[in-house]
């Protein structure tokens, strides 16, 4: 940030609220399908837009442990309601997808790949928290020895528009996860959307070429030192305004030394292993395969589904499940993203949007469990340890 | 070459892992009464991709699934693919009524290989539980392509009964070089059983290998790799130099899938096979 800040000085401008639709009317004229926040069945969820007034305008939303209630605000912002159920993963990394699909001739078959021909796609409101997603997902799919074609095409094809955070919901905890509520880095433009009775605009930067090539198609002006202030101010109100917190600190060791933690129980008895959490999380990346054949047989297909470790399926070998109660899962989820996500990817895999709370039907809360097992912990004694571990191998 | 008659087909290989290629079944044999052998070549001919001993591939069948499958042939041979399987899942017994001249669909090799390369200089101890010793006879092809580099050379086999024991004839064959330690048991014995009786992990206690200058590789059913490692460990062989052989469930096999986690490890990419000091502390956790 401060190195652009040398380069080019005046990086902020300001994008009157009038002038919004310029900005979506600039993204689909360079051919890109707008992707937005709209309201449907009484969520925020993400969907085609084609102008302003798709955008969920002059809502906002109430977000707590299994709660969901979108209503009514006095202020008309463009985004005034945090995360809904969705995230932008099923865009860059579908929910269903066929890799392939084979045909059968005599004794054998052909395979014949999928192409992958992602539509360019602009992602309009995209926070802070899902930016960090979005990047942990990269990592996933396009940092190992193996890439996952798709995803990097369609990432390719993706212009991102963030927004800053204006509030933060009660089940937010990005601050602490330094994931937010600003977008620091991954996007193409970012925004901050300043509303007083007198004023309504945005507050806009770019973070790419791409993005310097809309910006400066935009009627905008240089944004003035009170204007960069104000929107300085209302990102940290937001930041204050954080409850929730989870502290990282020591945390991966911590629990690679609580798999057999008391708090796993407790948290057993009320988990409904339904998945949820997993389907909302804009990190879950895990996938399963479905093969599908016509009913003749002579064209079978390959797809691929987003799965979830909450079910039984999902560690089955010859013998049975690895993963047979809720515990074990349940241990698994909240372990893999805090702990050995870490190990295997370098950062952790939660960013502190809170989705796992707010949709989890009996309101388990990641930030709780965390903390239990924090409070709770004693280090074992050497005697201790010692006695488990051959006791173990008996 | 099927192939042939979809050019687009085959420059997808190699940018798409998830594609697979089709192989031919040249020779099927059962090995026992729920475990056979496959024996692969790729349509259209030219050698298979070159594997290392311990390495996987994941194998489709037509229209029913995909499974991930330890090589079990000759690192040295690339004219040749071969699997060995227990017909126990619903792919793998499709698998089983294959037939000769029909096809699958073959992706890998993947995974970490045995530290045969490593183990040079040391003794080698082998011990291998049921079908376990499908992946190590890749192993022990390579360590006898390379006798010379290699202390003295230990396998300890044990099998459930003895119409599970594996690559019998084998077996026998190796028994007979002078300069290998071969020894089978059985869990339960039959009437014209003569051979050893017992768990293969008694075995250990009185095998011939130097504990202090020894490389162990271990595959077989997940309580008999934790006694096995649990006796070598008792002899005084150095955890760093055990290797085991994890299974788990597996869809991709190239680490996205997310399925084989174990712990930090993605079993498909960091291994099956893993240094047992690596990965002792989740083997001792449960349902991990």
């Amino acid at each position: 940030m401060t190195q652009s800040k040398k380069n080019k000085p005046p990086k902020l401008y300001v994008l009157e609220r009038r002038d919004f639709q310029e900005l979506l009317t600039a993204l689909s004229a360079d051919g890109y399908q707008l992707i937005g926040p709209t309201l449907r069945e009484g969520a925020v969820t993400y969907a085609e837009i084609t102008a302003v007034e798709d955008l969920p305008i002059g809502y906002t939303d109430d977000q707590e442990k299994g709660t969901y209630r979108l209503h009514q605000a006095r202020e008309p912002r463009l985004f005034g309601c945090g995360p809904g159920p969705h995230s932008w993963k099923k865009y860059l990394f579908p929910a269903r997808m066929r890799l392939w699909q084979a045909q059968r001739s005599n004794g054998g078959f052909t395979v014949q790949a999928d192409a992958h021909t992602p539509d360019k796609l602009a992602l309009i409101g995209v926070r802070a928290c899902e930016l960090q997603a979005i990047a942990i997902q990269d990592r996933v799919f396009t940092g190992g020895a193996y890439v996952d074609p798709a995803y990097q095409a369609q990432r390719e094809n993706t212009f991102i528009v963030a927004v800053n955070c204006g509030r933060a919901n009660k089940t937010c905890f990005c601050t602490s996860m330094h994931t937010g509520p600003k977008a620091v880095s991954g996007y193409d433009l970012a925004l901050t959307e300043v509303y007083t009775p007198e004023q309504h605009y945005f507050l806009i930067e770019s973070g790419s070429p791409s993005g310097d090539e809309v910006l400066h198609a935009l009627p905008t002006r240089p944004a003035a030192v009170d204007e960069v202030e104000a929107g300085e101010a209302i990102i940290a109100a937001t930041s204050a305004q954080m409850e929730r917190s989870l502290e990282t600190k020591g945390l991966k060791d911590l629990l690679y030394a609580s798999y057999d933690h008391q708090r796993w129980d407790a948290v057993a008895a009320r988990c409904l292993a339904c998945g949820n959490c997993t389907m909302v999380c804009p990190t879950c990346f895990c996938t399963t395969v479905e093969d599908v054949t016509d009913l003749s047989g002579d064209t079978a297909e390959r797809w691929r589904k987003w799965d979830s470790c909450f079910t039984m399926e999902f560690s089955y070998i010859v013998g049975g499940s690895i993963r047979s109660t809720a515990k074990a899962r349940y241990r698994q989820w909240l372990t893999h993203k805090l702990a050995t996500w870490v190990d295997q990817f370098g950062t952790m895999g939660c960013v502190g949007c809170g989705r796992c709370i707010t949709w989890c039907p009996v309101g388990i809360d990641i930030t709780e469990e965390v903390r239990e097992i924090q409070t709770t912990s004693v280090a074992p004694t050497a005697a201790v340890t010692e006695r488990k571990r051959k006791r173990e191998n008996t | 070459m099927l192939l042939s008659a979809e050019p687009a087909v085959t420059t997808t290989f190699s940018s798409d892992p998830m594609i697979p290629r089709p192989y031919e079944i040249q020779r099927a044999k059962w090995d026992s009464s729920d475990t056979f052998s496959l024996e692969l070549t790729p349509v259209g001919g030219g050698d298979i991709p070159a594997f290392e001993p311990g390495q996987f591939n994941m194998v489709y069948v037509y229209g029913v699934g995909e499974i991930p499958i330890s090589i079990s042939g000759d690192p040295a041979r690339r004219d040749m693919l071969i699997h060995t399987t227990r017909a126990v899942g619903t792919v793998t017994r499709a698998m089983s009524e294959l037939k000769v001249g029909m096809m699958l669909g073959v992706r890998g090799p993947y995974g970490a290989p045995w530290p045969v390369d490593e183990a040079r200089g040391k003794d080698i101890v082998i011990v291998a539980g049921g079908i376990g010793l499908a992946p190590l006879r890749p192993a022990m092809y390579r360590i006898l392509a390379y006798r010379e580099h290699y202390g003295r050379v230990v396998l300890l086999y044990g099998a459930r009964t003895p119409a599970d024991v594996l690559y019998r004839k084998q077996l026998e064959q190796w028994r007979a070089h002078f300069d290998l330690d071969v020894f089978v048991t059985v869990d339960r014995a039959t009437n014209n059983w003569r051979g050893s009786i017992g768990l293969v992990t008694q075995l250990i206690v009185r095998a011939p290998f130097d504990p202090l200058n020894t490389m162990a590789m271990v595959c077989g059913p997940e309580v008999m790799m934790r006694f096995t490692t649990l006796e070598m460990e008792k002899r005084g062989v150095n955890s760093d130099n055990i290797y085991v052989s994890l299974e788990r469930n597996m869809k991709c096999g190239i680490g996205l899938c997310g399925h084989c986690q174990f712990g930090r490890e993605f079993v498909c990419k960091d291994g099956p096979v893993f240094r047992y000091s690596q990965v002792r502390h989740f083997l001792t956790k449960w349902e991990v």
